[in-house]
């Protein structure tokens, strides 16, 4: 018998392997360390303290657009201003996130469609706002359309009580008149939303066992249009709408939207719908012909082969990349420093770091923000990817 | 003898109109039902409404010729294409150039260079492809830097500052994809690796770019980036926007490369393993140019993404081709011409843009072996 070889330490494969991530561990931490060290070295130099002092110090400009927040020019912090950027860059991601939905899957579902004109339509509108870069198409339409040709208040587009000018676009705004009836109102609504959940389920089970089907959607839809107005006259009719009124130099009261915020929203909208509708398309492809024949085959009507058999498998393939747009948006959205958007990086990264030149907590923050957001994304993303795993025998 | 009867077939009916031929094809992608029929005509009355005074503006009554703005003034009806026909050089190529005629010769021989080397690239059938990519990869960058940059063999030194238009745009794509590639393969290397401290720094790398908007990075890198360094140790600007990009380009390559690796299966590197190979052999000989080939159409991906994302380099200052449409559009001289400004660089950015995509899903369709059609 020979004796076994033994492997030379160093051609060992793990102890190599445990070598070289000593080393990559040392030399990553050295690197950082030293940059840490430079840059605080740097910004002493400058007479930079770094640090969170500056947080309560009063802001000294003004930030024109603050729905959520009581923001008043030389009463206001620092602080105050990062969460307003943070609201702001909230509030532009939510009401584009809803439009490039809406859009997105309309797009997506014409690109599908069996008239020819209809679905060169489509794809030349997907060709031509996802191959031009955002920031053109932003400054494009605030710049070179909105400003100059959208009317002055005094002869703002009317559509209903929704007016257009070279303002912004206001809306009216629904006020709580009564917070107690108000609470009253939301708590029926509650229980009406729980009970419908609650039929739902019953109606499906019932379908399961016997095969007949309730119109729960007409259901449902009648009932909380219904009930919900019942109710709400019931709790004492706690709403009321303030519609903007024209005043002497622009629209008074009601719900706002800048100019910048408006055309920010529109080209993030048109940009992403873009996106949106390629997924859709994609995904309502990848269901298999060979599924809707076999559903027709079956039995189950038109309808119900969409319903059934085609949107299930779709919405798998549509919902992950339309979830990692959502993200796309909302980074996107830091864009708005081109227009002049108060949003995050404007306000924050922007204009409080030239003013107190705090470049590593500002920049640290802004940053950690946007990682949140991409953490909280990508966690929603896997969740949903575990769920709609197929489950093969 | 009886004559033979020969049997001649009756002449071919012609086939029904509503089956074939143009009628055919108007009632079934045009007129196939109700709904169908009222989108066509919403459609036809959209574009005759919208198309034919955009026609009549940016073309027919569209001003040419002319070098100042009052060609423009006396037919205000018409697109002033005047305004970008004078300003030509200076959004292609910058203000050095655009300012030094005699010098104009230099980002001109880089643009038909990069042409002549990239566009036999794009074909199949082209012989020596390999040195075509050594020569667009590893040469062309140093003509690009001693041409353009200048400084020796004679040709005078041009200022950073003074960078722009399509040029810049051009030098920044092209670094960012050039250095992001070998980067962002070492990073999905890593990301796949067994070794867990290996494994973490990739991950929270390629996140941590992946998380961040493009212009806080821009932001960083010219704010930052100084304070990062020694006193002393000076940044140009357009290499601090190179570098911003090219990391956040990096994590966007590592996915795509990390996509690829993921496709290829585990057999292969296992043979590889049974004969013998080590680890850096078995990649570089065995998974990494399958893994590459196959993630090649997200990688374009990528470069498309970069090329737009390019443009916000004008928010820290630069003037690039976006930038430089605006400011040429904002100058005292074509005040008021924006529309044109920006139609014109959208313009370029699309055409490469749609270029790529096109290019990229030609890829994707022949690599793709096991499709059903």
């Amino acid at each position: 018998m020979t004796e076994r070889t033994r492997i030379p330490l160093h051609r060992d494969p793990r102890v190599r392997a445990i070598l070289v991530q000593v080393l990559a561990a040392v030399v990553v931490g050295y690197g950082f360390y030293s940059l840490f060290q430079t840059t605080v070295d740097n910004l002493v130099a400058r007479g930079i303290q770094t640090g969170t002092n500056f947080f309560d110090e009063v802001a000294p400009f003004q930030i024109g657009f603050t729905p959520f927040f009581d923001y008043k020019l030389g009463e206001s912090k620092y602080i105050d201003v990062f969460f307003v950027g943070i609201q702001n860059t909230i509030l532009v991601a939510v009401l584009g996130i809803i439009a490039a939905t809406l859009l997105g899957f309309f797009i997506g579902v014409i690109r599908l469609s069996p008239n020819w004109l209809v679905s060169r339509g489509a794809l030349v509108y997907i060709e031509i706002f996802r191959n031009v870069p955002l920031l053109l198409q932003i400054m494009f339409w605030n710049f070179a359309i909105f400003l100059p040709t959208l009317p002055a208040p005094k002869n703002s587009i009317a559509m209903g009580a929704f007016y257009l000018n070279a303002r912004g676009f206001h809306t009216p705004l629904p006020v709580i008149e009564n917070t107690t009836d108000f609470a009253i109102w939301i708590a029926l609504l509650t229980f009406l939303v729980i009970g419908l959940v609650m039929f739902a389920r019953r109606a499906k089970a019932l379908f399961e066992e016997t095969g007949r089907r309730l119109p729960v959607p007409w259901i449902s839809a009648a009932a909380l249009i219904i009930g919900g107005y019942i109710f709400y006259l019931v709790s004492g009719s706690p709403l009321s709408f303030d519609e903007p009124v024209l005043g002497r130099f622009n629209f008074k009261g009601g719900g706002q939207l800048p100019l910048p915020l408006f055309s920010l929203w529109f080209a993030l909208t048109l940009y992403t719908s873009a996106f949106i509708a390629e997924n859709v398309r994609a995904g309502i492809q990848s269901v298999s012909h060979g599924q809707t024949e076999a559903a027709l085959a079956l039995g189950l009507s038109r309808k119900d082969t969409v319903n059934l058999v085609t949107i299930p498998q779709a919405l798998r393939v549509i919902i992950p990349p339309t979830i990692s747009q959502y993200l796309n948006l909302t980074k996107n959205s830091s864009l708005a420093v081109a227009v002049g958007y108060e949003e995050l990086v404007a306000v924050w990264a922007g204009i409080t770091l030239n003013q107190t030149g705090q470049a590593l907590v500002i920049i640290g923050m802004t940053v950690a923000v946007y990682e949140c957001l991409s953490l909280l994304t990508s966690f929603v993303l896997n969740w949903y990817n575990k769920r709609i795993q197929l489950t093969e025998r | 003898m009886s004559e033979v009867k020969i049997f001649v077939p009756a002449p071919d009916r012609s086939p029904p109109s509503n089956t074939l031929g143009p009628v055919a094809w108007l009632r079934e992608n045009l007129f196939g039902s109700i709904s169908s029929s009222i989108a066509t005509l919403l459609f036809f009355y959209l574009c005759f409404s919208y198309l034919p005074p955009f026609v009549d503006w940016a073309f027919i009554k569209a001003n040419w010729t002319g070098t100042d703005r009052s060609v423009c003034e006396a037919n205000a009806a018409g697109a002033c294409w005047t305004f970008i026909n004078v300003r030509l050089e200076q959004i292609l190529f910058g203000l050095y150039f655009a300012s030094k005629p005699e010098e104009l010769w230099r980002p001109t021989l880089i643009f038909v260079l990069f042409f002549a080397l990239l566009l036999p690239l794009l074909f199949e059938r082209t012989p020596g492809k390999k040195w075509l990519s050594i020569a667009l990869l590893g040469v062309f960058p140093v003509v690009f830097y001693f041409v353009v940059y200048g400084g020796s063999f004679g040709i005078p030194q041009s200022n950073t500052t003074q960078w722009g238009g399509f040029l810049l745009t051009f030098a920044l794509a092209f670094v960012g994809i050039l250095l992001a590639l070998p980067i962002g393969i070492l990073l999905a290397l890593g990301r796949r690796s067994e070794m867990p401290v290996i494994r973490s720094i990739c991950v929270i790398y390629i996140e941590f770019w992946r998380g961040t908007p493009l212009i806080t990075i821009l932001f960083m890198a010219s704010v930052m980036l100084p304070l990062f360094f020694p006193a002393g140790v000076e940044f140009d600007k357009v290499v601090r926007a190179m570098i911003g990009i090219t990391m956040f380009q990096s994590a966007y390559t590592a996915e795509a490369v990390r996509g690829g690796l993921a496709a290829i299966p585990k057999g292969q590197a296992e043979a590889a393993m049974a004969l013998g190979l080590g680890y850096w052999r078995r990649t570089v000989l065995i998974t990494l140019p399958q893994a590459l080939k196959i993630s090649i159409p997200s990688i374009v991906n990528t470069f498309i993404a970069l090329f737009k994302d390019t443009s916000l380099v004008s928010i820290i200052g630069l003037l690039d081709l976006l930038n430089m449409a605006q400011t040429a559009a904002r100058s005292v001289e074509w005040k008021g011409y924006d529309i044109e400004g920006y139609l014109f660089a959208g313009f370029i950015y699309w055409a490469f843009c749609y270029g790529m995509s096109r290019y990229s899903q030609n890829l994707e369709h022949k690599l793709d072996t096991n499709r059903r059609n």
